[in-house]
């Protein structure tokens, strides 16, 4: 197969086995293309793509761009803070008057869940999720099992943790749905409160101690705790999750097989990870950024695949 | 596997191209005597079994043991992009050396319309800027070129009709050596 099978990239849900794996061997060309003296390649010079923005980023957005750019495409990025979004303008006669500009492509992370489908019914452009509130963010999840196979060979049959605030993070959700498709083993775990109810209708076990976790998994997944979208408190103190969730090395030490951490970033050092884990030779939290680059390559390119010459 | 319709001609046996395999050896030789400043490169995807069992006569028969070669994918490079109703797919680029001030041979079977080697033009120079490079292929159809571009070493000079397609069969891959003119 070398077309995917969705127009738009709105979720990991929406895409199968075959789709990830036409990701990945398309990824594996374009990360040895980043390798090069000349990181570029001519494939997109007539296609224009949106970054749209409606809340902050720094490596997606990054990612995303340089992505971009290394497809020769012409690239115009958008922040909300910025924008006519603060003086009442509607998410469509943003996009369309972005569109109106000739855009083909519109990469979209807005705060609210479902933004991107929404949009993909209304507007005549490619849509890419680039993250839906505490919904989906299938490129994270995407380049995440990407470096769990560069990293153990392939990732079915792995045993994978996903550790920390599952109820508010789109990293979990798309990983959950990205591993399952692969054939992992899920769990997660974290604070009770931060446990959706009914998670394990997707198919994951839950564990609540950290060190049970640990000893289980081949890979752990480590996530930050989203303070800016806690309305209430979830747990006691930080101090109190750090010592129940938090990862450190003496920890990491006494397990009885080494295992492989990562975290999508951006780290609270001390809190989930302390700085001994997240340097640690076991950790490829920086593989993780760089092979984001050849996973997004990889998904605009397909998309742009789709889009008719005129 | 043929339709009724479609009718398929030999152009060269398994002998005509193993002589003509040693000749295109014998005149990289003439240009670039020990290859210590060339570099071979395979077009991906059918110019790397060209390119290897040219490589295999220069190390056995005539002893030029050390000589750089890397494969090149074009894909990325192709000006065809969403113009064709096949979408792309592409092959690894294998080149682990610079390119820098080396002289280059591209290695191809079938020269066409030139395209592929515009976009191998424009793809190597992403891995430096070569001293010059020349261009080696198999066959050579004549009056189909869409680019001014034309090979330094040519095994078979074929004129062909643009409905005709010419195939190119290798032993390691296609159980045979041989060259089809293919009529449907």
């Amino acid at each position: 197969m070398s077309q995917l099978s969705v127009e738009h990239l709105l979720g990991i849900k929406h895409i199968n086995k075959a789709d990830i794996d036409l990701i990945f061997k398309t990824a594996d060309h374009f990360k040895e293309v980043i390798n090069r003296p000349i990181k570029k390649v001519p494939s997109l010079r007539d296609i224009t793509i949106a970054n749209l923005f409606f809340e902050n980023s720094t490596r997606t957005k990054l990612s995303f761009e340089l992505a971009e750019k290394r497809l020769s495409a012409d690239v115009i990025n958008f922040s909300a803070s910025q924008s006519s979004v603060k003086k009442g303008e509607t998410l469509i006669d943003t996009t369309n008057n972005i569109l109106s500009m000739k855009v083909d492509i519109v990469v979209m992370r807005h705060p609210n869940v479902g933004a991107c489908d929404f949009l993909s019914k209304h507007v005549n452009a490619k849509i890419v999720n680039a993250g839906d509130g505490t919904h989906e963010h299938p490129t994270q999840a995407l380049l995440d099992s990407y470096s769990i196979r560069e990293k153990l060979g392939s990732v079915e049959g792995k045993k994978i943790i996903i550790v920390g605030d599952i109820l508010h993070s789109r990293v979990a959700l798309s990983n959950i749905y990205a591993l399952k498709l692969q054939g992992a083993e899920v769990k997660v775990c974290g604070p009770k409160t931060l446990i959706p109810k009914y998670i394990e209708s997707l198919g994951v076990g839950i564990e609540y101690n950290i060190k049970k976790a640990l000893e289980w998994c081949d890979v752990a997944n480590v996530l930050r705790v989203q303070n800016e979208r806690m309305a209430i408190n979830y747990f006691p103190s930080t101090r109190e999750y750090a010592q129940l969730f938090g990862i450190n090395k003496k920890l990491l030490n006494s397990l009885s097989k080494k295992i492989v951490i990562m975290h999508p970033g951006p780290i609270n050092r001390g809190v989930e990870l302390t700085s001994d884990v997240a340097d640690a030779d076991q950790s490829i939290i920086l593989n993780q950024v760089e092979n984001g680059v050849a996973i997004r390559m990889a998904v605009i390119y397909l998309l742009a695949q789709q889009i008719e010459h005129k | 596997m043929f339709g009724t319709t479609m009718s398929k001609k030999i152009l060269l046996n398994s002998k005509e191209i193993d002589i003509i395999l040693h000749r295109l050896a014998c005149q990289l030789i003439e240009n670039h005597t020990n290859f210590e400043n060339t570099v071979l490169i395979g077009l991906q995807p059918r110019g790397i079994y060209l390119a290897e069992r040219l490589m295999v006569i220069l190390k056995n028969e005539y002893k030029i043991n050390r000589i750089q070669f890397g494969k090149l994918d074009i894909t990325f490079y192709r000006d065809d992009f969403r113009r064709r109703d096949e979408p792309l797919s592409a092959n690894s680029t294998d080149i682990d050396f610079v390119v820098e001030n080396k002289n280059i041979v591209f290695i191809d079977d079938v020269l066409y319309s030139g395209r592929s080697i515009r976009a191998a033009l424009t793809a190597i120079q992403s891995f430096g800027r070569p001293l010059n490079v020349e261009l080696l292929v198999l066959i050579d159809r004549r009056f189909s070129r869409h680019l001014p571009i034309q090979p330094d070493y040519r095994g078979r000079q074929v004129d062909v009709i643009n409905e005709e397609k010419v195939t190119v069969h290798w032993k390691e891959n296609d159980g045979n050596d041989a060259v089809y003119i293919l009529n449907d």
